[in-house]
C-alpha cells in the first residue's frame, strides 16, 4: 500500500498531541488527570516512533536499513506500552496511597517530603 | 485530497479534539477519562492506518482496554470514598503552561516538521506490522530488552501490591 | 446431483448468486449484514429459550400463553372456527420488546446526562463487535487445500491477521458501558456495580489471555480461519481419521474450562453477575435504566453470550464442523462397513458438513447459550472475595501453567517428534501438579499455624443484642 499521506502530518498531530498533554500536565491540579495527561504524551511520542517506522530515517535507503528502522520502532512502542502498563500500576497505588493518607487533591499541596 | 489523506483528517481531528477535551474537561476526571480513551481508540485506528496491525490492536487492548479501566476504576473509588473537591484560585501556572506548550510547538513546527518535508516511502511492505514479522524481531534481536521488560513488569507488580495493601 | 453441488462449490457458487459481481465496499456491506442481522433475528428467540429452559429446570412451566392463535369465527374452513392453537410462547419476546418500548422513560434528576445516554451504546457497541472475525463457514473447499466457495468470500467480516487479538481488544472495551452507566446514573448501588464490573473485567481479562494464547502456540496463528483450519488435522497428531479438536487435547480442555469461566465472567452472567446482583445491588448498573435504554443493556448482554459462544466454538470446538471426524481421510481410507463401501457416504457428509457450516455454528452458538442458561439454574452467585479469588489465584496460575506447557510439548514435539512431544507433555504436568500438591498442603500448615482461617475477620464494633421483651408485663 502506498501511502499518500506526508510524513509531516502525522509528526504535526503527535506534536500538537504532546503539547496539549504538556499544558495539561501543568495546568491541572488533580493527580489522576495529571497522570492521564503523561500518558497522553506518552503516546504521541508511540505515534512518533511509528511513524518514523513506516516512512524510514533517509530517502534512498536499503530494504534492510528500512526494515531495521521499522522494527526498531515497533520495538520502541511495544516497550514504551509495557514500561507505561508497570508505570500506571504503581502510579496509581501511589496516588491511593496519598489519598488514603492524607485525603487530599491537590498535586500542589503534596509537597511534603514526610508522611 | 486522496481517500488516505481525508482517511487521516478524519482521525487526527478526532483524536485533537479528544486530547484537547481531556485537559479542558480536566475537571470532571471522568468526563477526562473518557476523552482519553477515545483519543487512544482513535490512535489504534491511525497505526491501523500506519500498517502496524499489531501495536494498533495492543493499543486498543493495552490502553483503552486496560489503562483506562483501571484509571476509571481509582477515579469512582475517590469519588465513593468522597475524595475533596479542589479549591479554585488562579495561579502563574496557567499562563506558564500556555508559554512551555507554544514554545515546544514552535520550537518542533519550525525546527523539525518544516524541514522534514520527506514523503518519500521506506521500501518495507506493510507486511512489517503483522505479529509474524514482529514478533520474529522481539524474540531474537530484541530478547534481552524483552526480558528486562518482564522483570520491570514483575516490580510493578510487587510495588502496587505494596502500596495497595494496608499491612503485609 | 452431487457433482452439480461440487461444481457449484468449486468457485462457481459464488456466481451462481453473482456475489463476485460486487465490489469490497458492498461486499463488506454484506458480510457485516450477514453477521448482524440473524444475531438480531436471533437475541428475542434467545431470550424467549432462556425464559422456557429456565423455568423447566426450576419445575415451573415458564411463558406459554402469548402467542396462541384462536382461528376467527368467519374462517372458511368449518371445522377450524373457533380453535386455539398454542405456540409454545414464542411470541413472548416480541410482547417483552413492546412493553419495553412503550413503558415510560424515566431519567432520574441529577445524572450525568450525556455519559447516562451514552452508556447503554457504548455497551452494545462491542457485544456485536466481538463477530467481526468469527469464521462461520469453511473458506476451504472439502477434498483439497483449495480456496474458494461462496463462504470464502463471506465468512469472516474482518480476516486479518490479529483475529483474536480484536477478540480480547473488543471484549475488553465492553467494561465501558458498565462502568459509565454506574458512573453516571447518581446512584450508589449503581457506582457499586460499576466498580465490581470493572475490577471483575480486568480480572478475568488476563486469564481468559492466557488461555487464548495456549491455542495461539498451539495453532501458531492468530487468524481465526487458521485456528480452526488448524483443528481439522489429526487428533494428537497420530488419529487421522478424527479431528484435532481443541478440547479433545489435554491442554485445549483446560485453556476451554479457563476460558469458559471467564467468558461467564465478561458478560456478567450467572454466577459471577456480581455488577447486577440483585439482593445486593438492587440491578447494579442498570438501577437507574428503564424502558427502551434498558433494553438496549439486555441485548447488548446476549449478544455479547451469543458471540463469545461463537469464539468458544470457533477456538476450541472446530468452529463449523459437525462432527470432529476427517471425512477425506474416511473417504479415502474408509472401513468398509458390513462389506459395504463407505466412501460415498463420507463424501456425502463432508459436503453435508461444508454447506450446513454456518447453521452448525449457529448450532454450536446455542448450545454455548444453553449453558450459559443451566449454569445460572444452577449455581448460586459467588461472594466477591470468591470471585477475585478465583480469578487471579485459580485461573490465572493455571492459564499461565497451561502456557508454559504448551510451549514445552511444542519443543518436545519439534525435537523429538509426536511420541516425545506427549511425553513432555505428561511429564511437565506431573511436575506442575506435585509443585501444586506441595503448595496446597504448605498453606494447609501455614492456615492451622494461624488458627485456621488465614484471613481474620474482626468486627471492633460491639454486637448489638436484642432485648426481648414480654409485651403481657408492660
Amino acid at each position: 500500500m502506498v501511502n499518500d499521506v506526508p510524513l509531516s502530518w502525522f509528526l504535526g498531530l503527535g506534536m500538537i498531541m504532546f503539547c496539549i498533554g504538556t499544558i495539561g500536565v501543568v495546568v491541572r491540579r488533580n493527580p489522576v488527570v495529571v497522570f492521564m495527561c503523561i500518558e497522553l504524551m506518552l503516546n504521541a511520542v508511540n505515534l512518533t516512533f511509528l511513524v518514523f517506522a513506516r516512512y524510514g530515517i533517509a530517502p534512498g535507503q536499503t530494504l534492510e536499513q528500512a526494515t531495521n528502522t521499522a522494527m526498531g520502532g515497533q520495538m520502541a512502542v511495544i516497550f514504551v506500552m509495557a514500561v507505561a502498563a508497570a508505570e500506571v500500576a504503581v502510579g496509581l497505588g501511589i496516588i491511593m496511597a496519598i489519598f488514603r493518607l492524607k485525603n487530599e487533591a491537590d498535586v500542589d499541596d503534596m509537597s511534603v517530603l514526610r508522611g | 485530497m486522496t481517500p488516505n489523506q481525508i482517511v487521516f483528517l478524519v482521525l487526527a481531528f478526532i483524536a485533537v479534539m479528544a486530547s484537547a477535551g481531556v485537559v479542558v474537561f480536566g475537571a470532571n476526571a471522568v468526563r477526562s477519562a473518557l476523552f482519553l480513551v477515545l483519543n487512544f481508540f482513535v490512535l489504534g485506528f491511525i497505526y491501523f492506518t500506519l500498517g502496524a496491525q499489531l501495536l494498533g490492536i495492543t493499543q486498543i487492548m493495552v490502553y483503552a482496554g486496560a489503562i483506562m479501566v483501571l484509571f476509571l476504576f481509582v477515579i469512582m473509588m475517590l469519588q465513593l470514598h468522597h475524595g475533596p473537591q479542589l479549591k479554585k484560585y488562579q495561579d502563574a501556572k496557567r499562563p506558564l503552561a500556555w508559554l512551555i506548550g507554544l514554545g515546544i510547538f514552535c520550537l518542533v513546527f519550525t525546527q523539525v516538521i518544516q524541514k522534514l518535508s520527506m514523503t518519500s516511502q521506506s521500501p518495507v511492505t506493510d507486511e512489517y506490522g503483522t505479529p509474524k514479522a514482529v514478533g520474529l524481531v522481539l524474540y531474537s534481536t530484541y530478547s534481552w530488552p524483552f526480558e528486562v521488560t518482564s522483570v520491570l513488569l514483575l516490580i510493578g507488580v510487587v510495588g502496587s501490591i505494596l502500596l495497595a495493601k494496608r499491612r503485609i | 446431483m452431487s457433482q452439480w453441488i461440487e461444481d457449484i462449490a468449486k468457485g462457481k457458487d459464488a456466481v451462481l448468486f453473482g456475489i463476485h459481481m460486487y465490489g469490497p465496499g458492498v461486499l463488506a456491506l454484506i458480510k457485516v449484514l450477514l453477521l448482524l442481522i440473524p444475531a438480531l433475528i436471533l437475541v428475542p428467540g434467545l431470550i424467549w429459550w432462556e425464559r422456557r429452559l429456565l423455568s423447566w429446570m426450576q419445575d415451573r412451566i415458564g411463558p406459554n400463553r402469548t402467542g396462541t392463535i384462536t382461528v376467527p369465527d368467519n374462517f372458511p374452513i368449518k371445522g377450524l372456527r373457533g380453535k386455539k392453537q398454542r405456540t409454545a410462547g414464542l411470541l413472548q419476546p416480541i410482547a417483552d420488546g413492546l412493553k419495553l418500548f412503550l413503558k415510560e422513560d424515566i431519567t432520574p434528576a441529577s445524572i450525568d446526562r450525556k455519559v447516562y445516554f451514552l452508556a447503554p451504546a457504548i455497551a452494545l457497541f462491542p457485544a456485536f463487535a466481538i463477530g467481526g472475525t468469527l469464521p462461520w463457514g469453511s473458506a476451504y473447499l472439502p477434498f483439497g487445500d483449495a480456496v474458494g466457495g461462496i463462504y470464502s468470500l463471506l465468512t469472516p467480516v474482518a480476516n486479518v491477521d490479529i483475529g483474536i487479538l480484536y477478540v480480547l481488544a473488543i471484549s475488553s472495551l465492553g467494561v465501558y458501558g458498565v462502568v459509565l452507566a454506574g458512573y453516571s446514573s447518581n446512584n450508589k448501588y449503581s457506582l457499586m456495580g460499576g466498580l465490581r464490573s470493572s475490577a471483575q473485567l480486568i480480572s478475568y481479562e488476563l486469564a481468559m489471555g492466557t488461555a487464548l494464547a495456549s491455542i495461539v502456540l498451539a495453532s501458531g496463528s492468530l487468524r481465526m480461519t487458521d485456528m480452526v483450519r488448524v483443528q481439522e488435522q489429526a487428533l494428537w497428531g497420530v488419529l487421522p481419521a478424527v479431528q484435532n479438536w481443541f478440547v479433545l487435547t489435554p491442554f485445549g480442555l483446560v485453556g476451554a474450562v479457563i476460558f469458559l469461566i471467564c467468558m461467564i465472567a465478561e458478560t456478567n452472567r450467572a454466577p459471577f453477575d456480581l455488577p447486577e446482583a440483585e439482593n445486593e445491588l438492587i440491578a447494579g448498573y442498570h438501577t437507574e435504566y428503564s424502558s427502551m435504554k434498558f433494553a438496549v443493556f439486555f441485548m447488548g448482554e446476549y449478544a455479547a453470550m451469543f458471540f463469545f459462544s461463537g469464539v468458544f466454538a470457533a477456538v476450541f470446538l472446530g468452529g463449523y464442523n459437525l462432527l470432529p471426524l476427517n471425512y477425506e481421510y474416511l473417504a479415502t481410507h474408509g472401513w468398509n462397513f458390513l462389506g459395504q463401501d463407505m466412501g460415498g457416504f463420507w463424501r456425502g457428509m463432508a459436503w453435508f458438513n461444508y454447506w450446513a457450516g454456518p447453521a452448525i455454528f449457529v448450532g454450536k452458538c446455542v448450545v454455548g447459550i444453553t449453558f450459559f442458561i443451566w449454569l445460572r439454574a444452577t449455581l448460586p452467585r459467588l461472594r466477591y472475595d470468591q470471585l477475585m479469588g478465583l480469578g487471579w489465584k485459580t485461573l490465572l496460575p493455571l492459564g499461565i501453567s497451561n502456557l508454559i506447557i504448551v510451549g514445552l510439548w511444542i519443543v518436545a514435539t519439534k525435537l523429538w517428534g509426536i511420541g516425545g512431544g506427549w511425553a513432555a507433555w505428561a511429564a511437565a504436568a506431573a511436575v506442575l501438579v506435585i509443585i501444586y500438591l506441595n503448595i496446597a498442603s504448605l498453606s494447609k500448615k501455614d492456615e492451622m499455624a494461624f488458627g485456621g482461617r488465614s484471613v481474620e475477620m474482626k468486627d471492633p464494633s460491639p454486637r448489638r443484642t436484642v432485648k426481648m421483651v414480654d409485651p403481657n408485663k408492660v
